[in-house]
C-alpha cells in the first residue's frame, strides 16, 4: 500500500482511537465494523492485521462490532468483507507502524530506514531499541490520521495465506460463545403475537380472561404489536397460545400462493426495467435459436440456532443485542420505529449461528426493543421459535429466468437475451426509507413497504447479479420484472446469482449441443477472460472431463464469476440417478486472487457448494394458502449426512491479483454442474428446481 | 413437582423445577450448562442431544420429570474424558465447523460413537448421524473428525 490514498472508512472516521487501542501491554486491539457469523472473517482480518502490524496474530485482538464509539463499517454482505475491511487492516497497519517508527527513529536520533518492527517491537540492525507500540502507547493515537502521515511500507506476510485455525471456533464447541446463550440477571423472555397476514388489525383483545389464566405473565400491546412476557421462555410461551386464542384480528384477503409458486410468480403485478438496452432484434437467419425459462422457489434461510435478541432500555439507552449482519442500519430502524434518537439506541452484536443473508435476526431484534421500551430496566429475551425462523423471517427470492440465445452456423453464439422475473433480493432495514422490521407495520401501518426495491445494477443487483454471461455472446439485453406481493423476500447467500448461473450454464449446454461441440470446449471457445478460462481449464483437469465417468454416473459442469466483478468458480458434478439424484463426487476450482485463510477459504467453498446442494436437491418453501406452511424441519427438509458428496477443490490464480470474497462463489456452479449432468441424464433440459424425488419420477416418465 | 435426583456430568443433581420442564431447558437455565443447545423443540435437528445413560437422546422433548435415577452426559463433559479430548482435538485439527451451533450435539453423538468398538464403519457413523442436521455444510470435516477419533480411540482405521 502507498501512502496518499486512505481506504474510505478511514476518511471518513478518521479518529485512531476509534479504531485501535494499545491499553493492553503486549497486544493491540483493531476494532472492526464487520461481524463473525461462522464465515471466519474475524480470523481473516486478524491475519491480515497482524502481517500489517508485524505482530504475531496471538498479539492481535479483532473485536467486532457495536454502534456505539466504535467504527462503522456498514453490512457484512455480498462477500465484500476481505475486498473492503482488508484494505482498512492493512491501512490501520502501515499508518500506526509508520508512527511508531517515526517516533521511535526521532527518539533515538537515526533514519526511519534502519529500523524495523518485529512483533511489535523496533529493531535497529536487527538489535531491539527498547522501542515498542505500547511505549509509545497513546501518543500514536492522538492525531487524526492524514495526509501529514508516513505509513510503513508492507512487511513480509507472516500469517496471509497461512491456514491459522478460527479464532472463534473452539469456543462454539461447547457452551456460551452464542447469543442464544446470553443472560441477564431479571431477565424475562417473551413471545410475540404475529399478525396473522400482514395488514391485520386487532379487533378485540379479552384481556381479563387472559389474565385470569396466566397471572404470573403480562401481555404488552403497542398499536397492533402485542407480546406475553414471562420469567421463563417456556411460561411466556404458554401465556402466548393463550393470547392467540383471546385476541381477535380484521385480516385482509390474500391471495393464496398456491402449489404452482412459476404460475403464481407469473401473475404478480411487476415493475418493469431495462439492465442491458440491447437490440430486440430477431436472430439471424441460419442462426439456431434456443428460448428457455429456468425457474427457483422461494428458499428459506433454515439456520440451525433460532433468531434472538436481547433488550434492555435503561438510563434513557435502549441496548439491544443482535446477530444482525447490518447493526448500524438495524439501530437506525428501530430508533424510528420505538420512537428514540439514533444516538440512544445501541446495538451490540452477539454471535449467532449460520447466517446466510437476511434473515429473522433484524425482526427479533425490534421484537425485543418493543416490549424492553415497554418494561423499562428489565431485561428482555425473545428467542423465535422453528415455526417462526420457517413461517415469518424473510424468505430468499423466487425467481424465473428466460434466456433467448442464438448460435450461427459455425457455433459462435450470436445473440443473448435474458429476462427474470423475481421477487426482491433486498429488503434490509433502512432500505427504500422504510424500516423493513416484521413487527414495525403492527406497531403502526405507516411502515408498511408499498412496492419492494431490489439492488441497483451499480452496486452488484440483486436478480440481475452475475446475469451478464462470462462469455462472448455477441449482442446482449437484459431486462427485469421486479415482483412486489404479500410474500416477504429479501438477500439469500448469492442472491440472483444462484438461479441466473444456473439459467446461463443450461443454455451454454444447450448450445454446444446445438453447435456440436463438447460442452466444456465449447465455453473456452466462448471465454475471453483468461483467469474463467484457468479456472475451467483446471476443473476439467481434476475430473479428466474428457475421461469416461464412474460407471452408472453422468457429469456436467457449470462456470461463474460471482458479481461479474467476483471470484471465478468452476464445478463438475458427477451424479447418479437412483429413487433420487445422487451427487456422488464434485470437482472445484476457484480464482479468488490472494488467498489469506487457505482452510477458511476451503471450507467457505465447500460448504457453498453443499448448501447449493440442499437448494438444488431439496429444498422449496410451500404454502398454505397465502403463507408459507412448513412449521419444522420434516415440512423443510435439507440436506442430510448421508447425502453428502465428495468434494475436491482447488485455488488457482496468482496470489499477486487482490484477494476476493468466496462466500458466494460456488452456488451458482454447483446448481448449473448438478442441472446439467441430470439434463444429460434423462435427455431433456432440466430447467426447474428442486430436483426432488417427485421431479425427477416425473422427468423419467416423460 | 416432587424433588428427584439424577446426575449431569458426574455430579449429582437434585431437581424440583416448578413448572414441567424439558431436559434442554433444564440444562441450559437451571443449571447454566449452555453447551446443550436448542434449534427446533422437535426432536429433527440433533442440536440438544446429550448422552442419557450412555445413550444418545434428543433432549428437547424429554420431561425432566422422567429421569429420576439417570446419568446424563453433556458436551461439557468432553474435557474430563479420555475420548471426549481426542474427539476435540481432531475437531479443532480438523477445523471441523463454521458457525459452529450443531457440533455440541454432534459431539455428544460422536463420543458414544466412538465408544463402541464393534462398528467404525462409514455407514455406523452416517447412521448415527442421521439425526443430526449441519447447515453451514461442514458434513465432511465432522465425519472426518470424527473418523479420525475413531482411529485414534479404537486402534484402528474406520472400515469404507
Amino acid at each position: 500500500m502507498t501512502a496518499g490514498v486512505l481506504a474510505p472508512p478511514l476518511v471518513a472516521q478518521p479518529d485512531p482511537a476509534t479504531w485501535l487501542s494499545l491499553a493492553s501491554s503486549d497486544r493491540v486491539v483493531v476494532r472492526t465494523g464487520k461481524v463473525e457469523y461462522g464465515q471466519g472473517v474475524l480470523t481473516a482480518l486478524t491475519q491480515i492485521a497482524a502481517d500489517a502490524l508485524c505482530l504475531d496474530t496471538g498479539q492481535v485482538e479483532l473485536q467486532s462490532a457495536h454502534t456505539h464509539a466504535w467504527p462503522n463499517e456498514g453490512f457484512t454482505v455480498g462477500s465484500t468483507s476481505i475486498e473492503e475491511s482488508g484494505p482498512v487492516m492493512r491501512a490501520l497497519g502501515s499508518l500506526l507502524r509508520g508512527r511508531l517508527l517515526q517516533a521511535a527513529a526521532q527518539a533515538l536520533g537515526v533514519a526511519v530506514q534502519v529500523l524495523e518492527v518485529r512483533a511489535g517491537r523496533v529493531l535497529m540492525h536487527g538489535e531491539p531499541t527498547g522501542w515498542d507500540y505500547w511505549r509509545a502507547g497513546n501518543s500514536l493515537l492522538v492525531t487524526p490520521f492524514g495526509p501529514q502521515d508516513s505509513p510503513a511500507p508492507d512487511g513480509a506476510a507472516a500469517s496471509v495465506g497461512l491456514s491459522l485455525p478460527r479464532v472463534d471456533l473452539r469456543a462454539k464447541f461447547s457452551g456460551g460463545a452464542f447469543i442464544q446463550d446470553l443472560e441477564f440477571p431479571d431477565m424475562r423472555h417473551a413471545v410475540v403475537l404475529r399478525q396473522p397476514i400482514r395488514g391485520a388489525r386487532i379487533k378485540a383483545f379479552d384481556s381479563q380472561r387472559f389474565e385470569a389464566r396466566h397471572p404470573a405473565a403480562k401481555w404488552v400491546r403497542r398499536g397492533d404489536f402485542m407480546a406475553c412476557v414471562g420469567e421463563s421462555e417456556r411460561a411466556a410461551r404458554a401465556a402466548h397460545e393463550t393470547l392467540r386464542a383471546r385476541v381477535q384480528w380484521d385480516a385482509p384477503q390474500v391471495d393464496d400462493v398456491g402449489d404452482d409458486v412459476q404460475h403464481w410468480l407469473g401473475k404478480q403485478p411487476a415493475v418493469e426495467t431495462v439492465a442491458i438496452a440491447g437490440a430486440d432484434a430477431p436472430a439471424a437467419s441460419g442462426d439456431q435459436v434456443v428460448e428457455a425459462t429456468w425457474f427457483r422457489p422461494f428458499i428459506a434461510h433454515a439456520s440451525i440456532g433460532l433468531s434472538c435478541s436481547l433488550a434492555w432500555f435503561k438510563d434513557d439507552v435502549l441496548h439491544v443485542w443482535s446477530h444482525s449482519q447490518g447493526i448500524y442500519a438495524l439501530r437506525d430502524a428501530i430508533a424510528r420505529v420505538v420512537g428514540l434518537a439514533a444516538d440512544s439506541v445501541h446495538v451490540h452484536h452477539a454471535q449467532g449461528a449460520g447466517c446466510y443473508g437476511h434473515n429473522g435476526a433484524d425482526d427479533a431484534a425490534l421484537d425485543a426493543a418493543l416490549v424492553a421500551m415497554a418494561e423499562p430496566g428489565v431485561p428482555i429475551r425473545v428467542q423465535w421459535s422453528r415455526d417462526e425462523e420457517l413461517r415469518e423471517a424473510p424468505l430468499g427470492a423466487t425467481m424465473s429466468v428466460t434466456i433467448r440465445a442464438a448460435v450461427d452456423p459455425k457455433g459462435r453464439i450470436s445473440q443473448w437475451q435474458t429476462h427474470i422475473r423475481s421477487t426482491s433480493h433486498l429488503m434490509r432495514p433502512g432500505w427504500w426509507g422504510k424500516p423493513n422490521l416484521l413487527a414495525a407495520p403492527a406497531v403502526d401501518p405507516q411502515w408498511q413497504t408499498e412496492r419492494d426495491g431490489d439492488i441497483p445494477e451499480e452496486r452488484g443487483g440483486g436478480a440481475t447479479r452475475s446475469a451478464r454471461p462470462v462469455y462472448a455472446v455477441g449482442s446482449q439485453r437484459l431486462t427485469l420484472a421486479l415482483v412486489t406481493s404479500h410474500v416477504r423476500t429479501s438477500a439469500l447467500r448469492s442472491l440472483g446469482t444462484f438461479a441466473n448461473i444456473l439459467a446461463i450454464e443450461g443454455m451454454m449446454d444447450e448450445l454446444a449441443e446445438r453447435a456440436g461441440q463438447d460442452a466444456a470446449q465449447f465455453r473456452l471457445a466462448h471465454l475471453d477472460d483468461p483467469r474463467g478460462a484457468a479456472v475451467l481449464r483446471r476443473v476439467m483437469d481434476m475430473s479428466d472431463w474428457g475421461g469416461a465417468a464412474a460407471q452408472g454416473t453422468v457429469r456436467g459442469i457449470g462456470l461463474g464469476r460471482y458479481k461479474s466483478t467476483g471470484a471465478w468458480c468452476a464445478v463438475v458434478a458427477e451424479v447418479a440417478l437412483e429413487s433420487e439424484v445422487e451427487v456422488r463426487r464434485c470437482w472445484c476450482s476457484v480464482d479468488g486472487g490472494l488467498i489469506i485463510n487457505p482452510d477458511g477459504a476451503r471450507n467457505q467453498i465447500e460448504g457453498g457448494i453443499i448448501q447449493a446442494l440442499s437448494w438444488t436437491l431439496l429444498e422449496e418453501v410451500r404454502f398454505e394458502g397465502p403463507r408459507p406452511l412448513a412449521s419444522g424441519w420434516e415440512g423443510y427438509p435439507i440436506l442430510r449426512f448421508g447425502q453428502v458428496p465428495s468434494i475436491q477443490t482447488e485455488f488457482v490464480g496468482a496470489n499477486e491479483n487482490p484477494p476476493l470474497g468466496l462466500g458466494e462463489a460456488s452456488q451458482g456452479p454447483l446448481a448449473a454442474a448438478v442441472a446439467n449432468a441430470v439434463s444429460r441424464a434423462v435427455g431433456q433440459r432440466v430447467t426447474q428446481l428442486p430436483l426432488n424425488r417427485d421431479r425427477l419420477m416425473r422427468l423419467l416418465t416423460q | 413437582m416432587q424433588s428427584l435426583n439424577f446426575v449431569v456430568n458426574g455430579s449429582s443433581c437434585e431437581a424440583a423445577p416448578s413448572d414441567p420442564c424439558s431436559l434442554t431447558e433444564y440444562l441450559r437455565d437451571d443449571l447454566g450448562l449452555k453447551g446443550t443447545r436448542l434449534g427446533c423443540a422437535q426432536e429433527k435437528c440433533g442440536a440438544c442431544v446429550v448422552l442419557i445413560d450412555g445413550q444418545p437422546r434428543h433432549s428437547c422433548q424429554i420431561e425432566v420429570g422422567n429421569l429420576a435415577g439417570c446419568s446424563i452426559q453433556t458436551v461439557e463433559s468432553l474435557e474430563s474424558t479420555a475420548e471426549g479430548r481426542v474427539l476435540l482435538a481432531q475437531f479443532d485439527a480438523h477445523q471441523a465447523g463454521q458457525c459452529g451451533f450443531c457440533l455440541s450435539g454432534i459431539l455428544v453423538r460422536a463420543l458414544a460413537f466412538v465408544r463402541q468398538r464393534e462398528d467404525g464403519s462409514r455407514g455406523a457413523l452416517l447412521r448415527a448421524l442421521e439425526g443430526h442436521l449441519c447447515r453451514c455444510g461442514a458434513h465432511p470435516r465432522i465425519m472426518a473428525a470424527i473418523e479420525a477419533s475413531w482411529q485414534a480411540v479404537n486402534g484402528r482405521k474406520v472400515s469404507a
